[in-house]
């Protein structure tokens, strides 16, 4: 093993040339994996959160059932059935619209602990004081407890936005074509590790900022114990 | 209704290959043991060299940390595989899960240790060498004992989410449970082995995640 | 050289930073002596005391222990602090342990006492603070006075030298200082040597030996009780004492 082979191999800027714009497509659809998948998981878990403040008994048990089954299954057995299983159903659904459907049920289960938490956090003298003001319950729940139930759970929130971000790298297995897939079609047009390399730098650069961040918070959440 | 049922739960496919799914089965839950474990020893270890404040080492700590947790694990997995033969680490599909997969539980769990460790409070520190105990004794017998408790909800919840990545290795050909469940598949055209496979799933995280929601609350209740 | 003294400060100084905390203290404290410290807070009382077994490095000056130094190069700091207790604000009871638990385990771990030994001991302290019966007590089962005689016992429990009190009774509900100076009251009875930073007046005029009163990193004026109390010869001393006895 000497200098130029490991060059050739880690350090390929002539096929960084060669394969950029096939890595760029696929950083755009990370970016716009994200930007679906992770409003739709949040808001589907909001959603989940406050059916489940109304305390209606057998609701509450369908709920734990649904969270804690799609926290169980791994997203890649998740979206690998759907992918696979729906076709062989006769349901014909493209690749993207799998990952959507597999990471939409995926985050939601854990948006939806997360903001249970939240709410559970809050004091039920918010709830009553909004109440005695005339808002019905579902204003006093926008208006009153989820803004700071959210805020209470910000860390975790932030922290599971993170995951979903790393977890979309999942999708290159049935070939949706985002950062990862891309860079693995492009290692095998220029037969040198450097595009997984530039994928990693490119995740790295983007979702850095976040860790540091959550190292913060996460401190200072652990300390107010 | 029986269309869905012959595609999804094929008795006949599924008793065909549940020997190769248990198989399988126990190739995860030995993957899944080893990383458990040793995440979860260096990510203590990470976090007690990093009690020790020298300057040097606990950059190379958190710069280690936070790559890892802001990599993919699925783009670790495909780098150790692909990449490391090319330095001439030639390890199996199961090492490199192994030893990758683990790196990134020892991350998060560093972390968390350490999260526990700066929350335990100063004057703790202060009365333990107030009574002569030195600064390791203090540690070992009075700050991570109180961290540990701290930690163990987050660490618990972010184990078993890891340890579910397990499933990935499929990516780089261990013979897990849904590498084997995605053969049995093409092979039967059919959805049952698949089903199967995420029975086994279920099997081992459900009782794992309902023990982390009893964790959550008994840990919660305490204080 | 020891002249028979336990404590021993020489011209200590402490900088924080830029600001100087304590600027040339000189302290001694004579077996069976109890030293009261006064002030104001920020008046580096505290930090004085923390020096005292190196909880605070001092920036120059010394400290010595029954005439050795402490602060030099070398000194095993871990085997010196067993003959100097301590006792907290905030307790500092480790509350992942029961009350023997908190006594027994410097005993243990630094004196490498066997367990039925240590408890033994333990026990004995608890006994000393009359809360042997709350042995297998958690800290968050007790009450703040519980809590800060349970701490008294984890120092006396290693038979120190000396005791530094950092103000014992502050955290404490007022109902429930009584009972801590009690023990300190007896332990002084007992020959204790003590140290004590506070604002417990009463307790300076009727278990002090002397009094020292600092102020801004300095130490203003001492002598006895009744010199300090009744016969106040500095301003400072006197517009402190003032503003503490109003209310």
């Amino acid at each position: 093993m000497d200098w130029e082979t490991l060059r050739f191999s880690f350090l390929n800027y002539e096929s960084i040339a060669e394969v950029y714009p096939l890595l760029l497509r696929g950083f755009w659809m990370t970016i716009k994996l994200c930007l679906l998948v992770g409003p739709l998981g949040f808001i589907a878990g909001m959603v989940l959160a406050t059916i489940f403040s109304f305390h209606i008994r057998w609701l509450n048990w369908v709920l734990i059932a649904y969270v804690d089954f799609f926290r169980s299954i791994p997203p890649l057995v998740l979206l690998i059935y759907i992918n696979y299983g729906l076709p062989m159903f006769g349901l014909d659904v493209p690749a993207f619209v799998a990952v959507l459907i597999a990471f939409t049920l995926n985050s939601s289960s854990y948006y939806g602990e997360i903001v249970r938490a939240g709410i559970e956090s809050i004091q039920a003298g918010q709830m009553e004081a909004a109440r005695s003001t005339g808002l019905n319950r579902t204003q006093a729940m926008i208006y009153v407890v989820l803004p700071q139930a959210l805020r209470n759970v910000a860390p975790d929130l932030i922290s599971n936005t993170l995951e979903l971000i790393k977890a979309t790298s999942i999708a290159s297995v049935v070939a949706l074509p985002e950062l990862l897939r891309m860079a693995r079609v492009s290692q095998e047009l220029v037969f040198n590790a450097t595009p997984l390399l530039v994928a990693a730098a490119i995740y790295l650069v983007m979702l850095w900022p976040i860790v540091r961040l959550l190292s913060r918070l996460e401190r200072r959440m652990m300390s107010s114990h | 209704m029986d269309a869905f049922a012959a595609q999804f739960l094929d008795l006949e496919v599924m008793q065909r290959y549940l020997p190769d799914i248990i198989d399988g089965l126990w190739v995860t839950i030995a993957l899944a043991l080893l990383v458990i474990v040793t995440g979860l020893v260096l990510g203590l270890a990470l976090a007690v060299i990093r009690a020790f404040q020298i300057r040097v080492i606990n950059l190379a700590i958190v710069g280690f940390v936070d790559v890892f947790r802001a990599l993919p694990p699925l783009v670790i997995l495909v780098i150790f595989y692909f990449a490391l033969p090319i330095i001439g680490l030639t390890w199996s599909g199961f090492v490199c899960a192994w030893v990758a997969l683990s790196l990134v539980l020892a991350s998060f769990a560093e972390e968390i240790y350490w999260a526990g460790i700066t929350s335990v409070h100063k004057g703790q520190w202060e009365a333990s060498r107030s009574t002569g105990l030195s600064f390791v004794e203090t540690l070992f017998y009075v700050v991570l004992p109180q961290a540990v408790r701290l930690t163990i909800p987050p660490l618990t919840n972010r184990t078993i989410a890891i340890t579910k990545n397990t499933a990935l290795a499929s990516v780089i050909a261990v013979q897990e449970m849904l590498t084997v469940a995605q053969t049995s598949l093409a092979y039967a055209a059919n959805t049952s082995p698949l089903t199967m496979a995420a029975i086994g799933y279920l099997l081992i995280f459900l009782p794992l995640v309902i023990l982390s929601r009893w964790i959550e609350r008994k840990f919660a209740w305490k204080h | 050289m020891s002249n028979g003294n336990v404590v021993e400060v020489v011209d200590l100084h402490k900088s924080f930073g830029d600001l100087e905390v304590l600027k040339g203290v000189n302290v001694t404290v004579a077996p069976q002596e109890l030293v009261f410290v006064i002030g104001p807070s920020g008046s580096g009382k505290s930090t004085m005391l923390r020096c005292c077994n190196l909880l605070e490095q001092p920036t120059s000056g010394s400290v010595l222990i029954h005439g050795q130094d402490i602060t030099v190069a070398g000194v095993d700091i871990n085997r010196i602090r067993t003959h100097i207790g301590m006792v907290f604000q905030s307790f500092n009871l480790y509350p992942h342990m029961t009350a023997i638990g908190n006594v027994a385990l410097a005993l243990r771990k630094v004196k490498k006492m066997q367990r039925g030994e240590a408890e033994d001991r333990a026990h004995q302290a608890l006994r000393r603070v009359g809360l042997d019966e709350k042995a297998l007590s958690h800290p968050n089962e007790l009450s703040g006075g519980q809590q800060q005689r349970v701490a008294i016992a984890r120092a006396i429990a290693m038979e120190p030298d000396v005791i530094l009190f950092d103000e014992p009774t502050s955290a404490l509900d007022p109902e429930l200082v009584g009972s801590v100076l009690a023990v300190m009251h007896s332990l002084r009875d007992d020959g204790m040597t003590m140290v004590v930073v506070s604002h417990e007046m009463r307790f300076a005029q009727d278990a002090a030996d002397r009094v020292l009163f600092m102020d801004e990193g300095e130490i203003v004026e001492r002598g006895t009780p009744d010199e300090i109390f009744k016969n106040t010869q500095h301003a400072r001393t006197r517009e402190f004492l003032a503003r503490v006895t109003d209310h």
